[in-house]
């Protein structure tokens, strides 16, 4: 017998004849992480489908041998049983249940098929103190931060029995703090011999936890390497087939006088719990200003303040070209030519089954009617050339929204609001789950538009982003701006002690 | 182009255009299936053109009820009071008649503003304030049948006159109906070959020539039979030709102007609306006092129809514009729907209500199949989507 636990030898998949798999084998030792990444539609879902079972036997060429055993599932269930867990992006949780219900989630320990309460909390104390979470178990999950509920995703997972573990992107919504702790558990179930296969965009935690790499490109596996024997810049150029010499269009350019002005800006929520104390900043014609710091810091809450949707009570002055300004809503900061790009396309940026071309217009709608009429050849015309300026790719721009890349749906929301003509782009986490390739001409599309003269402000989580590309960096901690620093004196050290208040 | 060349273009447009409107279609063989059914049960009465003509004039309540419930559900929201409110404007209508001898006119007016009264009330409460729309509604539900009843006592209010009466009853003379089906097939011919020239001008491909023929012919045959038949009898119902007129002009705003845009876009994601700028309290408002106003419209076409202001005028009548919707191929969820399709499925259970009764079938059948068919109609939704996802 092999000492792999895993091996899914020459599977192909086709949709309609266009391959998303082409002979993979892909291989996994028992007990290791095993980092599996690629682009977005370089296989690693479908890989992951045919694996959980979603797409049955028989659906595939190839064949799926765990400890040396060929496995025929006809189902999720199939997979399970043989010990097959996998943790998604996306939370599925009962938010109106507990922490310990969702553990046990159609699994509740029973009696005479009375739930047993006592032994259910039991169990899922020890569960929690093993993954540290340490909200009291009886807490509804609507009312944890989103790390804790992807915490109790993964102890969900845990309370079955499991012997290989997929994680689809498990850090995107958890801080430093948590990712170090799901670091340090995974690590542990490593020396209890569980496997792991961990499927991320982030080299850096790629790099922190596995023993081995995977490469998807376009169906086909580039090739398997021990993670300590490689360097990021080396996966990079594997996954999109050609080396990317700089990972950062950056290009110096002439910065013109003061745009956009924040004096003493104060925000309190609904509840009248005050969310950002004394915000000064300024935004320069043609500048990239970061914005950097920790998840719950208020960044997000800034921009969309700004932007007049959030916030109920808003002290402090705004000035856009020296005039003060009074944004109260979206539409306020429209006409005052400002764009906001929200951190998640789907739920704030687009509408999912209408047309790219219905999508890109929709905040420019004045500009396309006469007496309130749609003018839909000028909609058409409009909509094609700013698809060109930012080159998304779709076949048609009739084609739904809800069928593109997430790259391509990105692009969709910035051409939404370049159509709007602005002159301030506030953009929220713009390269948020988009492969190396999209993002890099996300970045690219910056640097035109800031040489245009658009000023932007940039939120985001990802460190080496915010220093590759921002002319000046903001870094926000609870709710104040705890420190700025140019281009010239940014690292990443500085920037995390004054995100952590330091 | 030789000869063989142009048919093939002719045909491959012709199977483009079904294969996009597809769903469309599949209601329309849905609908003459139901059809060939009832027609083959009652021997052949219920196409007899004095029915079709009862048919076409039981539909133009659901019909109009139906228009303002799709613009409702589209939004993401729901009207449950729908049947109340048609029911409390329409005994409003009769009182003006009967008890203080309006004109016609004056009658109209008063009942459209009672409708925008109706429609502020529950707008603030929905739009404004934020209570979810199933509340407020199921509390007009309730609220505007008291009123009826407070208002007519429980005793019927009768008789109108007869301007009014012609509202609900009368017909359009032949003339007239034949010289509106000229204009209307000369505009339909007008759009087709100047929207063609539109996107000449912006330098799009247009369509094949043969193909805007045949799709002017296709339009021109289906309204020149549909009047054959309604003259057949008597001619064209009015409230037909007031639904009709009001379904155009509400097709028209749904597609083509920034007010319909905008409600497809709250009722598929109302945040990315917001941030787009569009003020969708306002629209949800207004979209409520339009859901007014065609439940005074409706309201006056059934009072005028019966010919009384009844207490139970308009029971139940929502359940059936939801249908409708529904079968036409709205999602309660909201964002998606048509007009063109609400008003064949307002066709689709007033042609259940015509043939069971025309089979002397007894009435709780009718609602035993009209919910079947409901059933089935959003099932088979389901599965065509599934089918066109893959």
């Amino acid at each position: 017998m092999s000492d792999y636990i895993l091996e899914m030898n020459d599977i192909s998949k086709d949709f309609f004849g266009v391959y998303a798999l082409k002979h993979v084998s892909f291989k996994v030792k028992k007990g290791e992480i095993h980092a599996l990444c690629g682009e977005n539609g370089a296989g690693k879902s479908t890989l992951m489908k045919i694996l959980s079972g979603i797409y049955r036997h028989g659906d595939y060429s190839g064949t799926v041998m765990i400890r040396g055993k060929e496995c025929k599932f006809s189902g999720v269930r199939d997979a399970e049983a043989a010990g097959i867990a996998i943790i998604y992006q996306e939370l599925n949780l009962v938010s109106e249940m507990d922490i310990a219900e969702n553990i046990y989630l159609n699994a509740w320990p029973t009696k005479f098929g009375v739930i047993d309460s006592s032994s259910m909390y039991y169990h899922a104390s020890e569960l929690c103190k093993e993954l540290n979470i340490q909200a009291p178990l009886a807490t509804k999950v609507k009312n944890v931060g989103v790390g804790v509920q992807q915490m109790v995703e993964i102890a969900k997972v845990l309370a079955k029995k499991v012997d290989i573990l997929v994680l689809d992107e498990p850090t995107a919504s958890l801080t430093e703090e948590e990712v170090d702790i799901l670091f340090a558990f995974l690590n542990a179930l490593r020396d209890k011999g569980v496997t792991c296969i961990y499927i991320s965009h982030k080299l850096n935690e790629m790099f922190r936890i596995s023993d081995r790499i995977s490469v998807l490109r376009d169906g086909e596996l580039i090739g398997t390497y021990p993670t300590d024997e490689v360097d990021e810049d080396f996966i990079i150029k594997q996954m999109v087939g050609r080396e990317i010499t700089e990972r950062f269009p950056y290009r110096e350019r002439e910065i013109g006088g003061t745009v956009f002005k924040v004096t003493d800006y104060n925000v309190f929520d609904a509840s009248g719990k005050q969310i950002l104390y004394d915000i000064n900043f300024e935004l320069k014609r043609g500048e990239i200003v970061g914005i950097a710091g920790l998840m719950g810091a208020g960044r997000t809450e800034l921009a969309l303040s700004l932007f007049g949707a959030y916030g109920d009570k808003i002290i402090g002055d705004v000035c856009v070209y020296g005039e003060k300004a009074k944004i109260s809503k979206p539409l306020d900061a429209i006409k005052k030519n400002i764009a906001m790009v929200t951190e998640d396309r789907k739920a704030q940026g687009l509408i999912l089954t209408q047309s790219v071309s219905n999508n890109i217009v929709m905040a420019s709608l004045d500009k396309l009617t006469r007496l309130g009429v749609i003018d839909s050849n000028k909609q058409h015309v409009c909509a094609a050339k700013h698809a060109d300026q930012i080159r998304i790719k779709v076949p048609s721009l009739q084609s739904e929204v809800k069928s593109l890349s997430g790259g391509n749906q990105q692009k969709v929301v910035v051409a939404k609001w370049l159509m709007t003509e602005p002159k301030i782009l506030f953009l929220d986490e713009p390269t948020r789950g988009i492969d190396v390739g999209a993002k890099y001409e996300i970045y690219t599309i910056m640097m035109d538009l800031a040489e245009q003269g658009y000023s932007i402000l940039m939120i985001s989580s990802d460190l080496p982003e915010v220093l590759g590309l921002s002319d000046r960096i903001l870094v926000m901690h609870s709710g104040r701006i705890s420190g700025e620093l140019s281009r010239q004196e940014a690292n990443p050290e500085e920037i995390m002690r004054y995100a952590t208040g330091g | 182009m030789s000869k063989d060349e142009m048919n093939i273009s002719v045909t491959r447009g012709v199977v483009q255009s079904i294969k996009k409107n597809i769903r469309s279609y599949t209601m329309i063989i849905a609908l003459l299936v139901i059809w060939g059914i009832l027609g083959i049960m009652t021997q052949g009465t219920f196409f007899m053109p004095r029915n079709m003509s009862m048919l076409v004039r039981q539909t133009s309540v659901t019909g109009i009820l139906s228009l303002g419930m799709l613009l409702v559900i589209v939004t993401g929201n729901i009207d449950l009071s729908a049947g109340s409110t048609m029911g409390l404007l329409g005994g409003i209508a009769a009182v003006c008649q009967v008890w203080y001898n309006m004109s016609v006119a004056t009658t109209i007016l008063v009942v459209v503003l009672a409708g925008i009264v109706l429609g502020i009330w529950q707008g603030i409460w929905i739009a404004y304030l934020r209570v979810p729309a199933f509340i407020v509604t199921l509390g007009g539900y309730l609220a505007f049948r008291g009123i009826l009843l407070g208002i007519g006592k429980s005793v019927t209010i009768a008789p109108m006159s007869n301007a009014f009466k012609n509202i609900g009853q009368g017909y359009l003379p032949l003339s007239i109906g034949w010289i509106l089906v000229a204009a209307t097939c000369l505009f339909t011919i007008f759009a087709i070959f100047r929207d063609r020239s539109a996107k000449r001008r912006y330098g799009f491909t247009v369509p094949h020539i043969g193909i805007s023929i045949l799709k002017c012919l296709g339009i021109i045959a289906v309204i020149v039979t549909f009047v054959a038949v309604l003259s057949d009898y008597q001619g064209i119902p009015i409230p037909v030709v007031i639904l009709l007129c009001l379904g155009a002009i509400v097709a028209f705003v749904t597609t083509k102007t920034r007010f319909g845009r905008s409600i497809y876009a709250i009722g598929c994601n109302q945040e990315a609306a917001d941030l787009a700028g569009i003020n969708t309290k306002r629209i949800v408002f207004i979209v409520y006092i339009l859901e007014g106003i065609f439940c005074g419209l409706a309201g006056i076409i059934l009072t005028a129809r019966l010919n009384a202001g009844a207490a139970g005028a308009g029971n139940m009548a929502e359940m059936d514009a939801i249908a409708a919707c529904v079968i036409g191929g709205a999602s309660l969820s909201g964002g998606l729907g048509t007009i063109p399709g609400a008003i064949i499925g307002a066709l689709v259970m007033c042609s259940l209500d015509n043939g069971m009764s025309l089979m002397n079938t007894e009435n709780f059948w009718q609602y035993i199949v009209k919910g079947l068919i409901l059933i089935i109609a959003v099932f088979v939704d389901i599965v065509t989507k599934k089918k066109a996802g893959k």
